[in-house]
């Protein structure tokens, strides 16, 4: 089973929906026993950084999620807001801490809004930089993005940003961590590509 | 490269998928749940699904979840969104994004409590538009109202507030297929610094050209994928050839 993070905000839906489509058993919930139980988490999102953290905490989730994913070490997927709150500290809405699970800060994308719109919304290219379990066989790599902000990690190593995509400036759109994987993109939207993601986040 | 988005918009009334002529004379043309299926098995770019009937019958959940859960792209959900919770009801059924338009009208405070709790990338403000004595003007409820709204003023506001996109409806091109008002397409997108959606008037691929070239970060279309043999992927191509980085399978 596999336990996909209810913290109140946007579609998580859709991340059941993708997970049924790939046999899988997905379970919405912010029942620590679901999170005890379950082999894999995602955490998806939309939504605001201080909003997000905030709802983390009035569900008492964070604990259950560090055991299960620092000390248990559970595969954990976290999707566009769900890998921004990975950071340090997110800069939307005033400074916010975040789970701190990956150095770095969440922060508005710099760029020149007189040629680059923002928020960053549609199908963009992404180039990945090393060998990640997440994109195994994924032939094309063009996404659905929907973001205004991103997550700098201090360590920019391949290893750790292990993909990337431009638009006004690079930016990391896929990280990994030992079992701990953010992607800036949504898989769960994303058609073929985005559902082989989904598949071989569950397969590992 | 960001490609550009070509969506198409899907309208319910009395559970039956229709399609208007200026936003009137709603005509039945099928199942909904038959246009979604194959829009999806066509891996279009994203989907605006708008149930006209939620402004008086009140917002129906299980007929959207009934369309999101065909949907392995990303989908608009629309249609008498008037205050937060009802955001989250949509959000809750499956969209990524939700529309507002009549309800960010009448208090327009809801584009910024939206933006602020869901983040502005989940807020499109729909703005539906006509000109009246050479001015453009925002009309609401279904168009049968004249907000009092200059169209690039209100953009501007609703943009200051927090919404993510603009959906731009040109009322009286609506259903024509004669071209998308490129007037105010140019108004509209050099107002604002958030992408807009150009709607009302695709007839053929070259309209969908014509509304990227005067500034439109993404088109959508109904009769021109209703009605024609012209599908999504044809028009995708024919903006590659003018230049226009799109999604090709």
């Amino acid at each position: 089973m596999i336990a996909i993070v209810d913290y109140g905000m946007g579609n998580v839906a859709s991340v059941r929906n993708a997970l049924a489509l790939l046999g899988a058993e997905g379970v919405v919930t912010s029942n620590p026993e679901d999170f005890e139980r379950a082999t894999h988490i995602i955490f998806p999102g939309v939504g605001a950084f201080p909003d997000g953290m905030r709802e983390l905490q009035e569900r008492r989730l964070i604990p259950v999620l560090e055991r299960e994913v620092l000390e248990s070490r559970k595969p954990f997927l976290g999707i566009c807001l769900g890998m921004q709150l990975l950071a340090t500290r997110g800069e939307e809405g005033g400074e916010t801490k975040g789970l701190g699970w990956v150095q770095g800060v969440a922060r508005k994308f710099r760029i020149d809004e007189k040629n680059f719109r923002l928020p960053h919304i549609g199908w963009d290219d992404v180039s990945v930089s090393s060998e990640c379990p997440l994109f195994a066989g994924v032939s094309s790599t063009v996404f659905y993005f929907v973001h205004s902000y991103v997550l700098e990690p201090q360590n920019k190593d391949v290893h750790v940003q292990v993909a990337s995509c431009s638009y006004g400036e690079t930016f990391a759109t896929a990280i990994q961590k030992e079992n701990i994987f953010g992607v800036q993109f949504h898989p769960e939207k994303s058609q073929k590509s985005g559902l082989l993601i989904l598949r071989n986040f569950i397969n590992l | 490269m960001l490609k550009t988005r070509v969506i198409p918009c899907l309208t319910v009334k009395n559970e039956r998928l229709v399609k208007s002529v200026r936003f009137d004379h709603h005509r039945n043309i099928g199942s909904y749940i038959a246009a979604v299926r194959v829009f999806n098995a066509r891996d279009v770019d994203e989907l605006i699904f708008l149930d006209l009937d939620a402004r008086s019958h009140g917002i129906r959940p299980s007929l959207l979840r009934e369309v999101t859960k065909e949907c392995f792209m990303p989908v608009t959900l629309g249609g008498g969104v008037r205050t937060v919770e009802d955001m989250q009801t949509l959000l809750a059924a499956g969209a990524d994004k939700v529309a507002l338009n009549t309800g960010a009208l009448e208090t327009p405070e809801l584009i910024d409590a939206a933006a602020k709790h869901y983040g502005s990338q989940c807020v499109a403000v729909s703005v539906d538009v006509k000109p009246i004595n050479g001015q453009y003007e925002v009309f609401k409820t279904g168009g049968t109202e004249n907000s009092g709204r200059e169209v690039a003023a209100w953009a501007r506001e609703a943009e200051a507030r927090g919404a993510g996109e603009i959906l731009l409806t040109a009322i009286e091109r609506d259903g024509v297929m004669e071209g998308y008002d490129l007037d105010l397409i140019r108004k509209v997108s050099s107002a604002v610094r958030i992408p807009v959606i150009a709607s009302g008037g695709a007839g053929t691929s070259l309209h969908c050209v014509e509304a990227v070239k005067s500034g439109a970060s993404a088109v959508a279309a109904a009769s021109l994928f209703q009605y024609t043999q012209t599908t999504p992927a044809l028009v995708k191509e024919e903006l590659i050839r003018f230049g226009f980085p799109a999604r090709i399978l």
